[in-house]
């Protein structure tokens, strides 16, 4: 028995489902967030699993885009929650089932 | 990866990567959901080690087991009269039914599919990653280091209280 590429890749696809979950169905907006993030991680495992066992001219390419998708990942963390902040403010609330003001 | 201890890191790793994720969907309480998520956090970035990513597991623990964490503790802190439980809203059976739906599709797409496995992997690849970083992807480097500026006023601006300055 060894560890192969379609461990990683179920490991994967796990993670994504559950963060796909998570941001469907929380009502909470962090709880969305959270969601989001775990997709992210499944994405980037994904990116590393291919990068570890698939022969390529250029091995390595899996992992810089790996770090370009952190960096985005933080700046959008970053500002995602401060319009949860914002939208508390306003609201009192940040219960994604109550931002209904473009709903008509 | 045909030796003992790489095969039971790999399923305790993915154990807990899963497991602390299915917590995160269960547990009622936010903070408490934030803790299982940087538990998982953790565990992807041992399943970095074991896929001997060196460089960008230390960034995942950095990025994402230090700063993101942070920033939705402080999220959740900032919004005290927000209701703290973590409850689904009411599209619990069909974000049930497409998140399995899409999870059971990849897994079957990565079974199903011969990926013409090989090797050849650099052994230090943080000096590989820099080289990259600094020749072929310069262009989006740089653009990266512009975003994280921009992202990061934006987030300044947006939560700063509203109105002039009382200070002058």
């Amino acid at each position: 028995m060894s560890v192969d590429l379609e461990h990683y890749l179920i490991v994967g696809a796990l993670l994504f489902g559950i963060g796909l979950y998570l941001a469907l169905t929380k009502r909470n907006f962090v709880g969305v967030l959270m969601g989001i993030e775990l997709m992210f991680n499944a994405v980037n495992l994904t990116f590393v699993a291919f990068s570890r066992f698939v022969e390529a001219t250029e091995p390595l390419r899996g992992h810089v885009f790996v770090v370009f998708v952190i960096t985005v990942a933080a700046a959008e963390a970053a500002v995602a929650l401060a319009l949860a902040v914002l939208v508390y403010r306003n609201r009192e609330s940040i219960d994604v089932d109550r931002m209904n003001l473009l709903k008509w | 990866m045909e030796d003992t201890g790489s095969i039971v890191a790999f399923w305790l790793l993915a154990a807990l990567t899963v497991g602390s994720a299915l917590g995160v969907v269960a547990v009622r309480d936010l903070i408490r959901a934030v803790v299982l998520l940087i538990t998982s956090f953790l565990g992807v970035a041992g399943l970095y080690i074991t896929l001997s990513a060196d460089f960008v597991a230390v960034v995942q623990v950095l990025i994402y087991a230090g700063a993101i964490s942070v920033l939705i503790l402080f999220a959740i802190m900032l919004t005290p009269l927000a209701s703290r439980d973590n409850a689904e809203a009411f599209l619990q059976v069909p974000g049930l039914l497409l998140a399995g739906l899409v999870a059971f599709t990849i897994g079957l797409v990565s079974l199903e599919t011969d990926w013409s496995e090989g090797r050849g992997f650099p052994e230090d690849t943080a000096t590989e990653i820099g080289e990259a970083l600094l020749s072929r992807y310069v262009l989006p480097f740089e653009l990266a280091s512009v975003l994280l500026l921009v992202a990061m006023l934006g987030a300044i601006l947006l939560v700063r209280p509203e109105g002039p300055s009382t200070e002058e």
